[in-house]
């Protein structure tokens, strides 16, 4: 049974009417093209599908889109676009955070809300605000790193 | 000193990688493609004796063993694996057919729908099994894909003379490489040709499967690499079977095709890391030196041969680890299985014996009254001694300077000292030394891959890389293009390298056995200087370069005698743990690292791969569980098969030796194996001092650490505590509740 659904994404309203149940992750990607969110796992677990979704970090491979109507939501390719944004892809370069960069993406949106709740987080913080998004390259010291950096640079910006 | 080329430039992919622009398998779309759904075997051995297909919706196909115009089989070192099951299966997950058409969902309901008429045959499920089952073997008349011995000097003789003899056993599990991006290709049929595009490491393997599957001319194949999210081994022969689904359903439905897995569907039918079962018996002289060596491994290949042979060959030629041991007999054989092939994984064999011989080497200190350090120090290889198949070692082996640097680094044995007089709560510490051969096995590089590497001058004075070898993650396009900028003196935005088509570049070998710096990189480097003196010649020029053996290389394939590898690369891992003495979790509070890789084409790239390798080695000691059951994959999602997260263990301190390699690029070594190697025996050795229990099999589980201290606590299951604990394998507890003698007499009551 397909229904009208209403969100604001990436600063921009989107209408579209399917099936509530579809996964939002299937939505952005198949429906609206944005393959910078990526399905690493589809069950949650590793946070490659990771979108904001009213300020807070959601996977999107496990949410039914009918519940993100009238939801303000955004994903890595409206990021991109932004100071902060840029900052982090210039730390995670230096810090040698970016490996196969399947992770990267989901990583980037973790330390975003991280970083704009807490901007000068210590070593513990960034762990627990990436411990839900799984890289299987960089044994992770190297993101922790790229995060710490991006705060550092980032004074102000946050 | 440190050499300039090693000075870390930032990764040129990283924009396209943060940004969620760059392109991975699932993320392209082709006009009017089609999806593709497997339907597999849910039996572990079976003879189908039909299949019942509904009718199929306008615009669905189903696609199988007779759609393929050439051999159904995989082409591999035995090609023993169909692309679709014929009359039998042979594992769980193995394919049968595929269904094909426009809409996913759909595609899924009439997999579901079809239903195959099984009729079981006996499986085979444990090494143990396959070696016993000779009635009705899976595979030749004995199920085993290959077996081997070789031998140095004379064990037999020194293991009749010798009357101190320790033996032991070691077994290892399965690990999953979980690189994060599933497997996926998408197959394309145009104007008489096949194109497939995919995650993989090894492009022209993909192609000479295909050749084969077609039976047709060269031309009329094509294989692109697409962005790779991860590998690790995972994406070098897995990616020749689903290549081959989708080429022949892009032929048969005209139309593009994509084969994409969910994660659920990658972790069951994929390959993984052989579990192992290695035993050694080992004789010692009268003043506590090793004099001969007797390892018997086994190795659990499942279903098909794939590359367990080689595999196989790696292990055994590991198997007395970093160790200079006189007289030595090797034995190993890759077993058949009902169960999903075992492949490619970092390390290729190497990982299991390390973890085993680095216990065995600390369980004989340990008998023979000697700190592990000082033991396995007394016994290394050094320049001019020869390896276990008899290879002379010609470089410098830097041991003694790693193991310095690593004991200054982490203060290993003063912390072992203080471990050993107080006990400050269950802390232990460990130490591993390991090394890996570089490249190919042997000859391999000059009788089968024969690598060529191109170089194009174009009108711009931009220079392209044109190499089979692909970027997975590790940074291949950056250290090459690094290798070729400083070789030409040009600036690096000047050197241009995209993702490798076979109907572009030539074939310069697959992307594994950590040869694609030292052996493409080192071909690159020629050229690339070749380049430069012909630089004026003409507006646009073309380079090739072939490899050519190093002259001083000798090896002997069939009697296993000589160079097993060209050069060598070594380390030293420290790790600290402590035990929660009633969950008996495993908290690592230090990682310590010391490798000489040659020289580092870039020191942050190699940190890179230094972390994630540890790392993954952690978890294959830990907490990276997968049983099979009856065939099937006990944790076969992401929730129940766990890896490290951001957690899970600390920061790690590493150094680099310099020890430029002269065949090497800029002297470079191998690098990203090794890393893996040594981190199961330092972690596993941390935790058996901490417990005082021997640790004979990983990963070591809480349970599994548990049950060991429940058995010497109060014994309550006599066979059990045989096979935890024979006669000769405790060493003394360091528990003051209780005694050694008590332990004998448990012993004795069992
Ligand atoms: S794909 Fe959503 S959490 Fe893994
Ligand atoms: S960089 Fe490959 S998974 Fe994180």
């Amino acid at each position: 049974m397909k229904k009208e659904i209403n969100f604001v994404l990436n600063k921009k309203g989107v209408n579209i009417t399917t099936d509530p149940l579809r996964r939002l992750l299937d939505i952005l990607r198949e429906d609206l093209g944005l393959k910078g969110v990526k399905e690493g796992c589809g069950e949650g677990e590793c946070g490659s599908c990771a979108v904001i979704i009213n300020n807070r970090i959601v996977n999107s491979c496990i949410v039914a889109v009918g519940t993100v109507e009238g939801a303000e939501i955004i994903t890595i390719e409206g990021y991109r676009k932004t100071k902060q944004y840029k900052l982090l892809e210039d730390s995670f370069a230096e810090a040698g955070a970016v490996q196969c960069g399947f992770c990267t993406p989901g990583i980037i949106i973790a330390a975003e809300t991280l970083l704009r709740i807490n901007p000068e987080p210590n070593e513990n913080a960034i762990r627990d605000a990436i411990s839900g998004n799984l890289c299987r390259c960089t044994g992770y010291n190297m993101i922790v790193e790229g995060i710490k950096i991006a705060s550092q640079k980032g004074k102000g910006l946050w | 000193m440190k050499q300039k080329i090693s000075i870390p430039i930032k990764k040129s992919d990283v924009p396209e990688k943060a940004g969620g622009s760059a392109k991975y398998i699932a993320d392209i779309e082709f006009e009017g493609m089609l999806y593709a759904k497997t339907l597999r075997s849910d039996r572990p051995r079976a003879r189908i004796n039909s299949i019942k297909i509904p009718e199929l919706p306008e615009g669905y196909y189903i696609v199988d063993k007779n759609d393929i115009p050439g051999k159904n089989r995989v082409k591999m070192i035995i090609d023993d694996q169909p692309f679709f099951a014929e009359d039998v299966v042979n594992y769980i997950g193995e394919p049968i057919l595929l269904v094909v058409g426009p809409d996913k969902e759909k595609v899924f309901e009439i997999v579901y729908k079809i239903k195959v008429y099984y009729e079981d045959i006996e499986p085979i499920f444990t090494i143990e099994e396959a070696e016993k089952e000779k009635k009705n073997p899976i595979y030749g008349d004995d199920n085993c894909f290959a077996e081997y011995e070789f031998k140095k000097g004379e064990p037999e003789k020194a293991f009749a003379t010798l009357s101190y003899i320790v033996e032991d056993e070691y077994s290892t599990d399965y690990q999953e490489h979980i690189y994060l991006e599933p497997q996926g290709v998408v197959g394309i049929y145009e104007n008489g040709k096949v194109t497939v595009y995919g995650a993989m490491q090894c492009p022209y393997y993909v192609k000479n499967a295909l050749l084969q599957a077609f039976g047709w001319d060269e031309n009329r194949i094509r294989v692109v690499q697409t962005t790779t999210g991860g590998a690790f081994g995972g994406k070098e022969e897995y990616p020749s079977l689903i290549a081959g689904h989708a080429a022949f359903a892009a032929v048969k439905t005209g139309k593009p095709v994509q084969l994409v897995f969910d994660r659920n569907e990658d972790i069951e039918v994929t390959t993984k890391r052989h579990p192992s079962s290695i035993k050694f018996k080992t004789a010692l002289d009268e003043n506590n030196r090793i004099i001969a060596m007797d390892v018997d491994i086994k190795i659990d290949a499942g279903a098909n041969a794939g590359l367990s042979d080689v595999v196989l060959q790696r292990s055994m030629f590991s198997a007395t680890g970093v160790y200079n041991i006189p007289n030595i007999r090797v034995r190993g054989k890759a077993l058949a299985t009902n169960k999903v092939p075992s492949g490619a994984f970092r390390g290729f064999g190497a990982p299991q014996v390390f973890f085993a011989i680095e216990m065995h080497m600390y369980h004989i200190a340990d008998k023979v009254g000697m700190e592990p350090i000082d033991f396995k120090t007394k016994h290394i290889l050094m320049r001019g001694d020869t390896t276990s198949t008899g290879g002379l070692l010609r470089s410098e082996v830097k041991l003694p300077e790693i193991i310095d640097t690593i004991d200054k680094m982490s203060q290993y044995r003063e912390k072992y000292e203080k471990f050993k007089k107080k006990r400050d709560g269950l802390k232990g510490i460990g130490f591993s030394l390991f090394f890996h051969g570089c490249g190919f096995t042997g000859s391999g590089e000059k009788d089968l891959i024969k690598a060529k590497v191109k170089l194009k001058k174009k009108k711009n004075d931009k220079v392209e890389i044109l190499v089979s070898n692909v970027d997975m993650g590790q940074g291949a396009q950056t250290a090459l293009r690094k290798i070729v900028s400083y070789s030409l003196d040009k600036p690096i935005e000047h050197i241009i390298y995209e993702n490798p088509d076979t109907d572009r570049v030539p074939d310069s070998g697959p992307t594994v056995a950590s040869r694609t710096v030292m052996i493409v990189g080192g071909l690159l480097e020629k050229a690339a200087r070749k380049l430069k003196e012909r630089w004026n010649e003409a507006p646009e020029l073309e380079i090739v370069e072939r490899y050519k053996q190093p002259e001083y290389i000798r090896w002997d394939q069939k009697k296993f005698k000589g160079d097993a590898y060209p050069e060598y690369s070594w380390g030293a891992n420290v790790v600290e743990v402590e035990i929660d003495p009633v969950t008996y979790e495993i908290k690592v509070l230090g990682i310590w690292g010391v490798y000489d890789v040659g020289v580092a084409i870039d020191e942050k790239m190699l940190r890179g791969q230094i972390e994630g390798g540890i790392i993954q080695g952690l978890g294959f000691a830990t907490i990276e569980v997968m049983n099979i059951k009856d065939g099937k994959i006990q944790q076969d999602t992401i929730t129940d098969y766990i890896i490290p997260t951001s957690k899970d263990f600390p920061k790690i301190e590493i150094k680099l030796i310099d020890n430029p390699y002269e065949y090497g690029p800029f002297g470079a070594k191998c690098a990203g194996e090794l890393p893996f190697v040594g981190a199961a025996p330092a972690l596993a050795s941390a935790v058996q001092y901490a417990l005082n229990v021997p640790i004979r099999k990983i990963p070591v589980t809480p349970e599994l650490l548990l049950s060991y201290v429940n058995l010497i606590n109060k014994p309550q299951n006599s066979k059990e505590l045989r096979e935890c604990l024979t006669t000769e394998h405790v060493p003394p507890l360091r528990d003051p509740e209780v005694s050694g003698t008590e332990i004998a007499e448990l012993k004795e009551t069992s």
